[in-house]
């Protein structure tokens, strides 16, 4: 039969072609910055990040993760025994019949993909991807054929020829879209790339349940700062921007893109991909940036990506809530992407929007956003006799204050967490007017250069004294001081205050009332739950207080963003909807009276929508309002 | 690099030498060592007249390194590659060296901000370089709105947002203060990337400034103006009222011999002229 000879020559033709297409593909790669990756290491880990951390994610969509594992499973066995059988010719019928096993399995997987692609969520892409589950099951059925007669079922020539034509053109169909395609850039490069981004991630502590979610630092000497041009990325970054399967996830959570702001993180990463091939992004089939036409944008590997590929808008419209990171199920790190952009704005362009400029000279010149005196970071804790670490030199707890020093509703909740130290009799002292910015904002804003000044004034100050942790009851600081600084020498141990309160409330130190009140939902602030993993402390601090949750369905690590986050409110870019609004709105639908937070910057934002609205409560206050204080 | 210098409506011709004068400032809360305020606004004048091509000179000690460098980097981070800095010592008078500079070196057109923020800030440095250049000078300028090799069509700022029209001659100093456009944002890299060019320069001590004895001001309890408005609008009147002027005088049609006179008489009679 001709396909005695056809199938092992098409075969070899497909695989040298796929070879020929990832050599291409992996220079385009090869034009990013270098990055030192462990490459033997890499490839051990990749198949148990595939199948742990990797379906890890997958599974919250428990329907795509089977089919995925069906399909995907049934495909690599499927191509492995096709080499041996068909292209090695190896005459084994207990491999004819795993291979006949294999297809049936990738057979089933995509039935499923095929069902799912029927009526296709909006998130996803159309396009090419709308034919890939008939490309699937073309593959599976043609090779479950083709490898009848291997495995004695059927004889050598059954069928005749017109069966014989429509299976070459099922094999040239399927080896063009599942191995050709796979590194010519079809839907299935996602497989390519995906496999090589998990085994040289740029995060690799991400793996095996860990986090990792600092910014890494820019060198200030080098001859350009942060990201112009697709090539000025790590080349790993680049790895997994090709790594999209353009699911949408990131764009079904994100808040920028709900509010309507020109930002959709999946055509961001696809816009990426566009920079690093070239070309045009008129092939795109997903939902656009709100508001801006797809097809006008134009990139190459050097070409500036904000003059042609992606609106300086779009960057800075993102919040940082890692919404788009935690959902993602290729592990892609959108965030850094964007801030890494942002530093090009910030450091050579000078090109911060609206008020960001006079945040970040304020920043240079007071160490605090608004330009306020810096000797009167203090002035707050006037009344509260606060130790002093100039004074004191030493205690068990560092209270880092942070900026709400100078915001009269912040002070509030300063003020609610002294009295709890009090209470708990707390060995505290504050820096005082030798604290500065921790540098959050202008690092989010792309400001390096400041953020490492102010990152490492706080370090040399912090140095002269001794304590055991810092404490602070903002998620920002937190985030920065524990995961940023050590960066530049700092490392502590840092502590969020209502993990702090929630350790007081378990020795014993304090004793609480009851909360008398209506019904109370938490927002999980995204700089302390995706960014730092704390969702407990505070949900059992609410139940210490006698407070069963009204949980919002998007909560834990599906939290949506306030929409303070990432110097976004001082950037402002226009959206047809405000994010806090839409946050309230969820806090509403379930018919919260009282929404807890546990952040300063949270508590602004939905404060800031008009009333009748619940009221905000940050838990240090809810904890200083039951506190029920001895008298002597 | 700088969009702006081709967005303005000010094309300046070309070949007219444009310079600014740049001092180290002071931030009135912390008083850290800054770009001046107005200094930095002269900059963005000069940059939306020419781009690039703007020179930055400042006279001072040299001070690698220290935040006096920083500082005046802050100007550099605006998107100019360089700026000369004649050396002097502390305390030294900026008006001989300055003078000298521009003198050997011409220029069209000198901008600079109405007043230093540290040191004597007099703000008579502008008038007393125009006098040793001979050149005329504007104060208080918002925006210069056409320029050729002769002369330059100016928008002068006047009290409570009125601006007049004038025409001045080239060469010229020009002044800046509140009026005129803010200064754009600083760019660390370009800032730090930029060159500072060190020159020799006349170092003469001034001998004004060095009798003086620096302390810091003292917070004086402010008199708070009560007004009895009953509506917004007549609060928003009584805000931006004219002071009514006594014994003033208009004076248009006369010649300018008469309108010269007229000012010596009042200078005399205040006994600033003896
Ligand atoms: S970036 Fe991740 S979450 Fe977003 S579309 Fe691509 S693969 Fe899906
Ligand atoms: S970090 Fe948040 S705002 Fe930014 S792109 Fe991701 S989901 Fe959108």
């Amino acid at each position: 039969m001709i396909l005695d000879w056809l199938l092992p020559l098409l075969l070899a033709i497909a695989l040298g072609l796929m070879a020929i297409g990832a050599i291409r593909r992996v220079s385009l790669w090869r034009a990013g910055q270098a990055e030192p990756v462990n490459i033997i290491t890499g490839l051990m880990a990749m198949p148990r990040r595939y199948l742990v951390d990797l379906h890890h994610v997958v599974a919250r969509d428990k329907y795509m993760s089977n089919t995925h594992v069906a399909t995907a499973g049934g495909f690599v066995l499927s191509l492995a025994l096709i080499i041996l059988v068909h292209l090695f010719g190896l005459d084994n019928q207990v491999l004819s019949w795993a291979l006949l096993g294999a297809t049936t399995l990738m057979f089933t997987g995509a039935l499923f993909v095929f069902k799912r692609r029927t009526q296709p969520p909006q998130r996803l892409s159309k396009g090419p991807w709308m034919r890939l589950p008939k490309s699937l099951l073309v593959f599976a059925v043609t090779f479950f054929i083709v490898t009848l007669p291997a495995a004695g079922i059927l004889p050598e020539n059954f069928g005749g020829w017109v069966l014989a034509v429509l299976l070459t053109a099922g094999i040239i169909y399927g080896l063009g879209e599942m191995v050709f395609g796979m590194t010519w850039g079809g839907p299935m490069k996602h497989a390519f790339a995906g496999a090589l981004h998990l085994a040289f991630h740029r995060r690799p502590e991400r793996f095996d349940g860990g986090r990792s979610t600092g910014l890494k630092p820019v060198n200030l000497a080098a001859d350009s700062l942060g990201v112009a041009k697709p090539k000025d990325f790590k080349w790993n970054q680049l790895l997994g921007f090709d790594a999209c399967v353009q699911c949408g996830r990131c764009e079904a959570v994100c808040p920028a893109f709900a509010a309507g702001q020109p930002l959709n993180p999946k055509k961001l990463i696809q816009d990426m991909v566009v920079g690093l091939a070239g070309g045009t992004d008129a092939k795109y089939a997903g939902s656009p940036y709100p508001g801006v036409e797809v097809g006008q944008a134009q990139g190459s590997p050097e070409k500036i990506i904000t003059e042609g590929l992606v609106k300086a808008d779009t960057l800075w419209s993102c919040t940082t809530c890692r919404a788009c990171v935690e959902e993602c199920p290729m592990m892609i790190e959108h965030v850094d992407a964007i801030v890494d952009m942002r530093r090009f704005l910030t450091l050579e362009k000078g090109e911060t929007p609206n008020k960001g400029a006079e945040v970040l000279e304020n920043l240079i010149a007071t160490d605090n956003p608004n330009g306020f005196d810096p000797q009167s970071r203090t002035n707050w804790a006037a009344d509260q006799n606060l130790p002093l670490m100039a004074e004191v030199k030493e205690a068990d707890v560092l209270f880092w204050v942070s900026d709400g020093a100078f915001d009269m509703r912040s002070q509030r909740i300063l003020k609610a967490f002294v009295k709890v130290l009090k209470a708990a009799n707390v060995n505290f002292a504050v820096l005082g007017d030798e604290e500065r910015d921790s540098g959050d904002v202008a690092r989010r804003l792309g400001d390096d250069a400041t953020f490492q000044t102010l990152a490492k004034h706080n370090i040399d100050v912090m140095n002269q004294y001794r304590f055991k942790r810092i404490v602070t009851t903002d998620p920002h600081a937190f985030h920065v001081l524990k995961n940023e600084y050590g960066d530049f020498g700092g490392q502590y141990e840092v502590l969020h205050h209502t993990t702090f309160i929630n350790e007081l409330v378990k020795q014993g130190k304090l004793r609480l009332d009851q909360f008398k009140g209506g019904n109370v939902t938490y927002h999980d602030p995204c700089y302390l739950g995706r960014y730092n993993g704390e969702y407990d402390s505070p949900r059992e601090l609410l139940k210490v207080l006698g407070i069963e949750l009204k949980e919002m369905e998007r909560s834990g690590y599906r939290s949506r963003c306030c929409g303070g986050g990432g110097g976004a409110p001082i950037t402002d870019i226009p959206g047809e909807r405000r994010i806090a609004d839409m946050r309230m709105e969820d806090a509403k639908a379930v018919g919260a009276e009282v929404v807890a937070v546990g952040c300063q910057q949270c508590t602004a934002m939905l404060e800031g929508v008009v009333e009748p609205r619940p009221e905000i409560k940050d838990i240090a206050e809810l904890v200083s309002e039951a506190l029920i204080e001895e008298v002597h | 690099m700088l969009p702006d210098a081709n967005s303005s409506n000010t094309p300046v011709s070309s070949g007219l030498k444009v310079a600014a004068l740049v001092s180290v400032g002071q931030h009135p809360k912390s008083g850290r060592p800054r770009r001046a305020d107005q200094d930095a606004r002269a900059v963005e004048m000069g940059i939306r007249l020419c781009g690039e091509h703007l020179s930055l000179v400042h006279a001072g000690p040299e001070g690698k390194g220290d935040i006096r460098e920083q500082a005046l980097r802050q100007y550099l981070g605006m998107g100019i590659k360089g700026l000369t800095i004649l050396h002097q010592q502390e305390g030294s008078d900026a008006l001989p060296a300055l003078a000298s500079h521009f003198k050997d070196q011409g220029a069209d057109i000198i901008l600079a901000g109405m007043r230093a923020e540290s040191g004597e800030a007099s703000g008579m440095l502008p008038y007393l370089l125009a006098d040793r250049l001979g050149w005329p000078i504007v104060s208080s300028v918002a925006d210069i709105i056409s320029i050729n090799e002769n002369d330059a069509e100016i928008l002068q700022a006047l009290p409570r947002g009125q601006r007049r029209k004038l025409r001045v001659s080239v060469p010229f100093v020009a002044t800046v203060d509140q009026a005129a456009q803010i200064p754009r944002q600083i760019a660390f890299g370009p800032s730090q990337r930029g060159h500072l060019k060190g020159q020799e320069s006349i170092d003469e001590i001034d001998q004004v400034k060095s009798d003086w004895e620096e302390t810091p001001a003292r917070k004086r309890p402010k008199r708070l103006n009560i007004k009895k408005a009953k509506s917004a609008a007549d609060r928003f009147k009584a805000a931006t009222a004219k002071p009514q002027g006594e014994g003033g005088k208009i004076m248009k049609d006369e010649s300018s011999q008469e309108k010269a006179q007229a000012i010596l008489d009042l200078l005399v009679s205040e006994g600033i002229v003896k």
